[in-house]
């Protein structure tokens, strides 16, 4: 017989929760192996391709194909008429909103979708897009979302009445022909009472401009419709495979049964593969067409363009504090800059997302916030590019809103924020804005991050080198950037938490095969997270039995449980709780074949690591992997065979995972060139389940919040041509740009959650951003700056200095 | 993203390259390492029914340091380049400015022709060879011709290269004295904000002789032969240095484009050649 392994070795051996497991995805991904949308080729398989408007807003006078379907090998060319009769012209949005599929009349932005070519290849699909004629009358361009809420040009004719009356949209009354929504929470008139009678108040205007979530695989779609058996089989890079059912289901009227949605490996998502495309509608409908398989993907040109981009808030701010700097309120107006069609992917109850999380880490009395949408001559998107909805938005607005306070009260930021900071004992804690913090210990988590940083020994050299740059020694600053973040992941209870009337719940369905191995499936779909490694390794600790003999599947409709899929962090909050709960029912069950394999009561056995034991008599027990075995030759009086377990978890509240980042940066003032010498992340996103996976998305989030800072944008000229299409002037960061991370953490598990997970592949884009701002803002207080928007790019800090007159 | 059709030669000589180019003139393209002109051609910026891949064609590649001159072979990379130490020890702004060139991906399959002859005028190597006062050598049907890279260049995308030539080497001598490129750009692989070429040959405390050029500030790459002059006979001191930074600006002429407004490239440009004059003049 073998040594009798420890306790501690047995669980090792079972590669649970806490451990540096290695990624079973790697294997593949490393080799090229991974098999991803365009890998996808099915017999007799057409390709699809669009021809897109070259203008912002334009009416279309005419539409001519005849030349494109004279092509050799074009199979069908489609436009917004032949879409017309099947009602499919037209979508609806993830916002209530609905937005064109091809150009019904007019166009509303640069790439907009015109009309859809269908071919055997698709370099012929291409030629063919060249030889569709369009005659467009083009019309006064709106790209600033303040001009467009006093113009006469009414973008939306459709949202108008014949009356000239102003029906509501889906969010209420509009104010204006290219207002969208208000969205107003807290307290307006105690806040603007409270701010009036303050003592000190500190003003600015936060420009968060439009960027784009630039996952390296671009959207695509095969779409396969059965004529024969009348099944409609979508492959996609979806990051909601089962919403997007529904979602094809209710637009095509075909049911939901007779549609199977399949994701398969997907090349990174970050919010960008959340909602539903105009490419997808037209490859659908091709293929019912032509009875036979339609591949469309697009180009980078066309992702960058045209799906969903994120951001673009104008975020006007007050906040009130004593002279002691306590917070006493904090006021927001935003203007949304929705583009033409609004397809923010937010939860239906909340049009501008989790902005009202925009209290942050601070115990702030009272406050307001107010979202105005506007439509303008952009591309429609407003998703949440690695982030929950808006929190991103949210967390840049307090954080730069602290250190514009400190500057009023010539304070030093991090002793302002620890003074404000909820304290643990106050957790759970109420928000001004209406959110309950689960828990937090923010005090704790500060200290240890200024601590690594020796921020005191920073402080000083940053003077000493304002005073050699007065002195002439240096024309080099350095920025300390300091930011403390909340995020609110988990999305979410379905009380308050939908998307088109779909519950935010998610699933995960377990299978115990008879040799101790298994399968579990989740509504969740990875893009890159890791999903297949981590939640084997819940599973692992909740039943005992090896990660390595646990098969994870997501992303296929007819096979997985229904859930909401992954963005936001939702996927451990939301189905890790589902697979840990699915476990606890596996280990119940498994709990009564061993009472009985062992001939005891229910209650005098009790569950140890890969095992059940008698209580008090540890040498008489069965293995998990010996119970599954009985679940399936054993007849045991009043139980079932088998050994399965669904769970479908509605989370009770939202998981507020929270950090402490300090950037340090050094800043060439005559080039404008930014070198972040330092960069420390402390996370605490409560239960660690594999620390090597959540050191790997800190590192990608934070290079997606250095990107963001400094550089990576959207943006249009006056005439709305989008100027940053392509790699070349949309920054992607490279691991030459990006400084050596330093990772820390606390652990503060989430109260609620089974297995206390809060959620971190977010957390560093959203604390990070800020983070890389308030260096190069803190850079240049010394000289009178109070905030300078993002991002942060050479010529725009070259021009920051210059106005401050460091250029003699 | 995807090119109209063309039709894709790929001869084993020079004359079989020259026959398509005769054939077809303006509608026929050569191919070297194309990374410039596969994607003008992927974005249909250009429209090239011809292709002529002259990979095969012998003869192209290779550097060669014969006594003061150097040759490099159209088809040479830029990783060719990086790696030749024999080059290196001879002309090391051509390793210094080649290293700045995009990333090792790019630099495996772009080359020192390519580089030259596109006329691009975010290019590193036109500034370059103009700064080095190369000859470009040219093959046509009539034979082989000389042409200074100083007379190269007349705007963007337009060279002196008649539509059936082939650039096919680069030749200059040895510079002697310090030397620097010093680039500034937004991210590893971009084109420069703004780049500087400056080469100064000191005799005791005096400048004698000054070359300076300056990549992706005008149309065409600009050597500023007032920018040198204002050096000559200097000790490049302060005044000779603002001297020759306000000669360069007055020959460059930058557009904005995302990499900023004129007013920035143009304090970039000021910045950029105060950096490599004053290594150069280090290294002199």
């Amino acid at each position: 017989m073998n040594k009798e392994l420890s306790r501690q070795e047995r669980a090792d051996a079972l590669g649970g929760m806490g451990c540096k497991r290695k990624r079973v995805e790697d294997a593949r991904f490393t080799q090229g192996k991974g098999n991803y949308v365009d890998d996808i080729k099915l017999p007799g398989m057409l390709f699809g391709d669009f021809v897109r408007s070259p203008y912002a807003h334009a009416r279309i006078k005419s539409i001519n194909t005849d030349a494109a379907m004279a092509l050799d090998g074009v199979v069908a060319v489609l436009t917004a008429a032949d879409l017309a009769p099947l009602g499919l012209h037209w979508m609806p949005t993830l916002a209530g909103d609905k937005q064109m599929v091809l150009a019904d009349g007019k166009v509303l932005f640069q790439g907009q979708e015109v009309a859809y070519v269908v071919a055997k290849d698709r370099y012929i699909a291409a030629d063919a897009v060249e030889l569709v004629e369009v005659e467009y009358e083009e019309l006064e361009v709106i790209i600033d979302p303040f001009a467009s809420l006093k113009s006469d040009v009414v973008l939306r004719e459709d949202l108008v009445a014949e009356d000239g009356s102003l029906p509501d949209g889906a969010h209420g009354p509009r104010k204006h022909h290219n207002h969208i929504f208000t969205w107003e929470v807290g307290d307006k008139e105690t806040t603007e009472q409270v701010i009036g009678e303050a003592e000190v108040v500190a003003e600015d205007m936060f420009y968060y401009h439009r960027t784009h979530p630039c996952p390296l695989e671009t959207c695509g779609c095969v779409a396969s419709m059965d004529k024969v058996n009348g099944k409609l089989t979508l492959y996609g890079t979806f990051q909601a495979p089962h919403a997007i059912r529904t979602v094809v289901s209710l637009i095509s009227g075909i049911e939901e049964h007779n549609i199977r949605v399949i994701s398969p490996d997907i090349g990174g998502g970050f919010g960008n593969k959340v909602g539903a495309y105009p490419g997808y509608v037209c490859s659908v409908v091709a293929s019912i067409v032509t009875g036979v398989p339609v591949k469309w993907v697009e180009d980078r040109m066309e992702n960058l363009m045209t799906t969903a981009f994120a951001r673009d808030y104008w975020m006007k701010g007050k906040i009130a504090a004593t002279k002691e700097g306590k917070i006493t309120g904090l006021w927001c107006h935003t203007t949304a800059d929705h583009g033409g069609f609004d397809a923010c992917a937010d939860p239906t109850k909340f049009p501008a997302g989790f902005m009202n999380i925009c209290t942050g880490s601070y115990d702030i009395p009272v406050a307001y916030l107010a979202v105005d949408g506007v439509y303008t001559n952009k591309a429609p998107g407003g998703v949440s590019y690695r982030c929950s909805f808006r929190v991103t938005e949210a967390v840049y607005f307090i954080e730069r809103m602290i250190e514009v306070l400190a500057i009023e009260l010539n304070m030093d930021p991090a002793e302002l924020r620890r003074i404000n900071f909820i304290k643990k004992e106050q957790f759970p804690y109420q928000s001004a804005l209406g959110w309950e913090y689960d828990s937090g210990d923010y005090h704790t988590a500060w200290d240890k991050a200024l601590e690594a940083v020796d921020y005191k020994g920073l402080r000083a050299e940053q003077a000493q080198r304002v005073e050699d740059f007065k002195a002439g020694k240096t024309r080099s600053l350095m920025g300390i950037g300091l930011t403390f973040f909340t995020e609110i992941v988990g999305a979410g209870p379905v009380k308050n938490c939908d998307i088109l009337g779909l519950g935010m719940f998610d699933s995960c369905e377990i299978r115990i095969h008879p040799t101790g191995s298994a399968i579990a499936r989740l509504g969740t779909i990875s893009q890159g997270q890791g999903h297949a490694t981590t939640f084997a390794q819940i599973l692992a600790t909740e039943i005992g039995l090896p990660a390595d003999s646990i098969t994870i599947e997501e992303g296929d409709t007819d096979t997985a449980p229904y859930g909401l899929g992954t963005y936001g962090s939702r996927s451990t909050p939301v189905a890790g709780a589902a697979t840990a709960m699915a476990g606890r029912k596996i280990r119940a069950k498994a709990q009564m074949i061993a009472a009985y394999l062992l001939e005891v009561h229910d209650d005098d056995v009790e569950f140890d690591v890969d095992r059940f034991v008698v209580k008090g008599a540890p040498e008489k027990f069965k293995t998990m992997k010996e119970i599954a075995f009985a679940a399936y030759n054993q007849a045991i009086p009043g139980i079932e065979p088998g050994l399965e377990a669904v769970s479908y978890y509605d989370p009770p509240n939202m998981t507020y995972p929270f950090g402490a980042y300090v950037c340090v940066m050094d800043i060439d003032v005559d080039t404008g060139v930014t070198d972040i010498r330092r960069f420390y992340a402390l996370d605490d996103c409560g239960t660690r389940i594999n620390p090597m996976i959540i050191e790997g998305q800190i590192h990608g989030g934070l290079t997606e919040a250095l990107a963001v800072a400094l550089g990576q944008e959207i943006a249009y000229d006056d005439m709305g041509n989008v100027k940053t299409g392509t790699l070349m002037d949309f920054f992607l960061p490279t691991a030459w740009e990006v400084p050596n991370y330093e990772t820390d953490h606390t652990v503060t598990p989430s109260p609620h959650h089974p297995i206390g997970a809060k959620g971190v592949g977010e957390s560093p884009h959203v604390g990070g951003v800020p983070c890389f701002s308030n260096a190069v803002n803190d850079a240049f207080k010394a000289f009178g700056l109070r905030h300078t928007h993002m991002p942060h790019d050479h010529w725009r800090i070259w021009q920051t200095a210059n106005k401050l007159g460091l250029h003699g | 993203m995807i090119p109209a059709a063309f039709e894709y030669h790929r001869p084993k000589d020079m004359a079989g390259v020259l026959a398509v180019l005769v054939e077809h003139g303006d509608e026929a393209r050569v191919l070297a390492g194309g990374h410039s002109l596969i994607p003008m051609m992927k974005l249909r910026m250009a429209d090239v029914p011809h292709l002529i891949d002259l990979q095969d064609v012998d003869g192209l590649s290779g550097i060669t340091v014969d006594g003061g001159r150097i040759r490099i072979g159209a088809m040479t990379t830029q990783s060719d380049i990086i790696g030749h130490a024999a080059l290196a020890e001879a002309a090391p702004i051509m390793r210094e400015a080649s290293l700045q060139i995009a990333d090792p991906q790019v630099r495996y399959m772009g080359t020192v022709g390519g580089n030259v002859a596109n006329g691009d005028p975010g290019n590193d190597m036109p500034g370059l060879m103009q700064c080095l006062d190369a000859t470009f050598i040219l093959v046509g049907p009539d034979g082989e011709r000389e042409v200074q890279a100083r007379d190269f260049y007349e705007a963007a995308y337009m060279t002196d290269r008649e539509d059936d030539e082939v650039l096919v080497a680069v030749a200059f001598d040895a510079p002697s004295g310090g030397y620097a490129y010093e680039k500034q750009k937004r991210k590893i692989g971009d084109y420069a904000t703004a780049a500087a070429a400056v080469l100064l040959v000191k005799d005791g405390d005096t400048c004698s002789s000054a070359s300076i050029a300056m990549t992706n500030l005008s149309d065409t790459p600009v050597w500023s032969e007032a920018a040198g002059d204002a050096l000559v006979g200097t000790s490049v001191d302060a005044a000779a240095i603002d001297a020759a930074v306000a000669a360069m600006l007055g020959d460059i002429d930058p557009t904005q484009d995302n990499r900023g407004p004129i007013e920035f490239k143009r304090h970039a440009a000021a910045m950029i050649l105060r950096r490599a004059i004053a290594r150069a003049w280090d290294r002199a």
